[in-house]
């Protein structure tokens, strides 16, 4: 009974921290407090609107998606065609970036190469085709083009200097944690 | 919107894929169900710690700031609010449109927009947990970079 709490705290240990900063925030500065209360809850409903089914989608993927499938298309030999497949997954998602890491992760379980995923990530950050939508309205042509441009540049140098940077197996730490996640 | 497309599609593909295989489906929901239970320990401190950061940086604080700061200076603030910020694009594009209209700078407004976008500080616990914290970090310096690169090609061409 006792070592459950124990466990239990541990774990939620950073959730505890963050009530407990909200709640003091509430006492000492109502006004604050309720505006953070608002936004937490805003945050919760997009959190819900979003990475439930984006989960489905994973565990739906996690098992019809073999995993020579995934190796032929975005895998250590997949050329230059995982690396388009990493932009077109990218560009046409939707939601926050948080949203993007489960995805990446199942790509990973299946063994997508690391560069591609990281690529994924940065295109789901930068160019979701919707955003770009809206950002070319809100800014214009040439502030959107650069910044897809010069962002993506970076995103694909960083993605290929990545896997330069980690050893084997830290490599292979990073494919087991974000496989453990998806299970 | 962009929730009722997600979840309808997911539940059409829940629906082909439990009748093409029942048993595939029953586990593809647990694996679902397993990883939600396994971020939420990580989910729920973002979503206050994103609160809270939010009420303390409200568009009219962000604006109050990037707005009248310029030169460098303004860069390198744009780069710390847009790390340290989570706000969905549909509050930030206008935010940013609004404040160059009233006379905010290209190269300020283009730090905060894109790593608004790339650099989650607060939604590092997550990724670490996820990727490990060398890879998490590297992405964030990496989309750190991207912006700095950003800002500097946006100064050349409109400055």
């Amino acid at each position: 009974m006792n070592s459950n709490i124990i466990i239990f705290t541990k774990k939620y240990k950073w959730a505890i921290l963050t009530i407990l900063i909200l709640t003091v925030i509430n006492m000492t500065l109502p006004s604050l407090g309720t505006n953070a209360n608002q936004l937490t809850l805003s945050n919760f409903l997009t959190m819900f609107g979003v990475l439930p089914p984006i989960l489905l989608l994973i565990g739906l993927l996690d098992v019809w998606v073999p995993k020579e499938i995934m190796i032929k298309y975005m895998g250590e030999n997949s050329g230059i065609k995982g690396l388009v497949i990493a932009f077109l997954l990218g560009s046409f998602a939707a939601g926050p970036l948080y949203a993007a890491f489960p995805v990446a992760a199942i790509l990973l379980k299946k063994r997508a190469r690391l560069s591609y995923v990281m690529f994924f990530l940065g295109v789901w950050s930068t160019a979701k085709l919707p955003m770009v939508m809206f950002e070319y309205t809100s800014f214009g042509g040439l502030f959107t083009v650069l910044h897809i441009t010069t962002n993506l540049t970076v995103f694909l140098i960083g993605a290929l200097l990545i896997e330069k940077m980690l050893t084997a197996e830290s490599k292979e730490a990073v494919y087991q944690s974000a496989s453990a996640l998806s299970e | 919107m962009t929730s009722i497309i997600i979840y309808s599609v997911v539940t059409f593909l829940m629906i082909i894929s439990f009748i093409k295989s029942p048993q595939k489906t029953k586990k593809a929901f647990k694996i679902g169900f397993n990883s939600f239970k396994k971020l939420l320990p990580s989910i729920i401190p973002m979503m206050i710690g994103i609160g809270i950061v939010l009420s303390l940086l409200s568009p009219e604080t962000v604006s109050s700031i990037l707005g009248e700061k310029s030169g460098f200076l303004g860069v390198l603030i744009g780069l710390g609010i847009g790390s340290v910020a989570f706000m969905p694009s549909f509050v930030a594009f206008p935010l940013g449109a609004n404040l160059l209209a009233h006379g905010a700078g290209y190269p300020q407004i283009a730090a905060f927009i894109s790593s608004l976008m790339a650099v989650g500080f607060m939604s590092l616990g997550l990724e670490i947990k996820y990727f490990g914290k060398k890879t998490a970090l590297i992405r964030n310096l990496t989309a750190l970079v991207a912006s700095s690169a950003f800002v500097f090609v946006i100064w050349r061409a409109l400055l």
